[in-house]
């Protein structure tokens, strides 16, 4: 169970970091969210998988090898959480992007857009 | 209870933010006063840790591995104290005016939420939470840098999301690896029990993992490319809080983790962070001389004078750590004013393109004047805190025998001479460009709009002549730093057997 748990958070790793060097700006989301997803995996397999032993306290007296360890759990719980709003937030700054420069390569962008400080906001 | 005000208290005003109506004035009023309160208990911290020591607080009163610990050492307590200022600073510029979409949108909500990110990430003592808080400061900053919506400061934005998030996807790689090793993520906790359980192998791993995302946060070489190629894009104020706060979170991270973790200054880790600082420092004041928009200037020269704020940790002295830690705190006062000084050139010119600037000394020589403060200090011209700074840590290499690094260090301070000359030739000391045209409709700059950076000369000018005690502190800091085992004693209590280290 360990071992298949590692080689799926190998190949997220893998898949979402190659994702990320590709000039497409949903390619480069994709790979994000592969990425967090790989990172939590990895987190519950590095902590030791333990089945079928939930980590419920129901009696009294329980040592502790009777139930899996609560911690990395919760700590997936958090960084799901947080990938979750960090993906959403990246989602629309790239479809404001997509918007504004009408493409999603990032190569497209120009080199030195930056240049010229608008004075107005443009609508988009 | 204390300790939990530098984050209580941003985060109360930033709801007390949310609930007043979008474009009233009392906006400002709050945020400022929000920051003031922040300030005060911030300096409380401060003084209570030089007088009593290290400050723990168990919060909700779990016990320390178990819960959340939070910890104000001299360093966190420093840096919170810095945090502050530059929040003061910050929302103090705001009553020179900011555009009303960005106010509407919750501008001044969110620099109080991403002070609140900075001021946790600086106090917390669990690895896992400081990840968290990393997380805090990072959203609230891609909103702020993407509030606009202006072509360039949406890419600008992406550029920055894109590689924060990979650094931060490394470091829950490593929390998720380390606590696999170690069982447990409350610093005293790791640094005191996980000696015992470690493998040299996944060590080397781990310390490269955590070097690879406080790089980048940190913005050093070769891992900085995202920071110049956005801190130039947001408006003034909102550069001078990133500058001055976010690339100093991953240095103290930086700091905070290799010290506590691993304590062995023989490992290859330091050797790579010696090199990798020194390769920042010339790289960054080359790129910095290659520039012609002063706020990129800039961002470069905030990039290589990180190599300065690294390097302490990599010669591993107390005389070193303490330089660093005198240069982290010499460099978040200036490079904000600095980008408060670019934000006079925006409202005054509608550009920081030194190409088109000038004449600034000619019209107001005041804020010229005011202005070569900060440039000769980052210069690190005597007797400024850049100077003194420098001194120390230059001072620490080439007692430990480091004569080349001393060499580089000094080469780039020439450089960075030459990098300010420039910026004040070309921005302040030259005719400006399009003069008669220009001079007779150019608004003067009111109090509001000079106060903050009034505010940060001031204190910079204050940092110099204070420069004996805030060495002593920097040193007791670093002290503090390498007596891992006065740390551990804090925050698990006394009766904690020493450990074998």
């Amino acid at each position: 169970m360990e071992l298949l748990l590692a080689v799926v958070a190998g190949v997220l790793y893998a898949t979402g970091l190659y994702l990320m060097l590709r000039r497409r700006l949903a390619q480069l989301i994709i790979g994000l969210g592969l990425l967090s997803n790989g990172s939590n995996i990895l987190i519950l397999s590095a902590a030791g998988v333990t089945r079928a032993k939930p980590p419920l306290i129901t009696g009294a007296s329980i040592a502790a090898d009777q139930f899996a360890d609560p911690v990395p759990q919760s700590l997936i719980l958090t960084a799901i959480v947080i990938g979750f709003g960090v993906l959403a937030f990246a989602l629309v700054l790239a479809h404001r992007i997509h918007q504004s420069a009408g493409s999603d390569d990032i190569d497209s962008f120009g080199a030195d857009s930056t240049q010229a400080l608008p004075a107005k906001v443009d609508r988009a | 209870m204390l300790l939990t005000l530098p984050i209580v208290l941003p985060l109360g005003t930033a709801i007390a933010l949310h609930l007043l109506p979008r474009r009233s004035r009392l906006l400002r009023v709050v945020a400022f006063l929000g920051a003031l309160l922040s300030l005060v208990a911030a300096v409380a911290i401060l003084l209570r840790t030089l007088s009593a020591g290290i400050q723990v607080l168990q919060v909700g009163s779990w016990p320390a591995p178990f819960g959340i610990t939070l910890v104000a050492d001299l360093l966190s307590a420093l840096m919170v104290v810095m945090a502050a200022i530059i929040g003061v600073a910050v929302t103090g510029s705001s009553f020179a005016g900011v555009d009303p979409r960005r106010e509407g949108l919750g501008y001044h909500a969110l620099i109080h939420i991403l002070l609140m990110g900075v001021s946790g990430a600086f106090l917390t003592g669990d690895i896992f939470n400081l990840y968290v808080w990393f997380e805090v400061m990072l959203i609230a900053s891609f909103v702020l840098m993407s509030l606009h919506r202006t072509r360039a400061q949406l890419h600008a934005a992406f550029t920055y999301v894109g590689l924060n998030l990979l650094a931060s996807a490394f470091f829950l790689t490593a929390i998720g690896l380390l606590y696999g090793q170690a069982g447990t993520l409350n610093f005293a906790d790791l640094a005191h029990a996980w000696p015992e359980r470690r493998t040299p192998g996944l060590d080397a791993a781990l310390s490269m993992l955590f070097l690879t995302s406080f790089g980048i946060k940190a913005g050093l070489f070769p891992l900085f490319f995202w920071l110049p190629a956005s801190y130039h894009t947001p408006p003034a104020a909102v550069g001078a809080l990133l500058a001055g706060l976010l690339t100093k979170v991953g240095v103290y991270a930086m700091i905070r983790v290799f010290t506590l973790l691993f304590p062995d200054p023989s490992a290859s880790v330091y050797t790579a962070i010696l090199v990798m600082s020194a390769i920042t420092m010339v790289v960054g004041l080359i790129g910095a001389l290659g520039q012609h928009d002063l706020r990129r200037v800039l961002s470069f020269n905030l990039v290589g004078h990180i190599g300065f704020t690294t390097v302490g940790l990599a010669l591993w002295t107390p005389a070193a750590i303490a330089g660093s830690i005198l240069y982290v705190l010499h460099h978040m006062l200036v490079i904000s004013t600095l980008f408060l000084v670019s934000g006079l050139f925006l409202r005054q010119k509608r550009t920081t393109d030194l190409r088109a600037l000038g004449g600034m000394y000619r019209a107001q020589p005041f804020v010229a004047c005011l202005a070569l403060i900060p440039l000769f200090s980052l210069a690190g011209i005597p007797p400024l805190s850049g100077f003194i700074a420098k001194l120390a840590i230059v001072g620490s290499m080439i007692e430990s025998r480091h004569y080349l690094l001393a060499g580089i260090s000094l080469s780039v301070s020439l450089l960075t001479i030459l990098s300010m000359a420039r910026v004040w030739e070309e921005a302040f000391w030259k005719q400006a460009p399009d003069q008669p045209a220009r001079s007779a409709h150019q608004p003067r700059l009111s109090a509001a709009i000079l106060g903050p950076v009034v505010f940060l000369v001031t204190l910079t000018i204050g940092l110099t002549l204070a420069a004996d005690p805030a060495y002593r502190v920097a040193t007791r800091a670093a002290e503090q730093l390498l007596d891992a085992d006065g740390y551990v004693r804090a925050v698990l209590g006394e009766g904690v057997p020493r450990a074998a280290r």
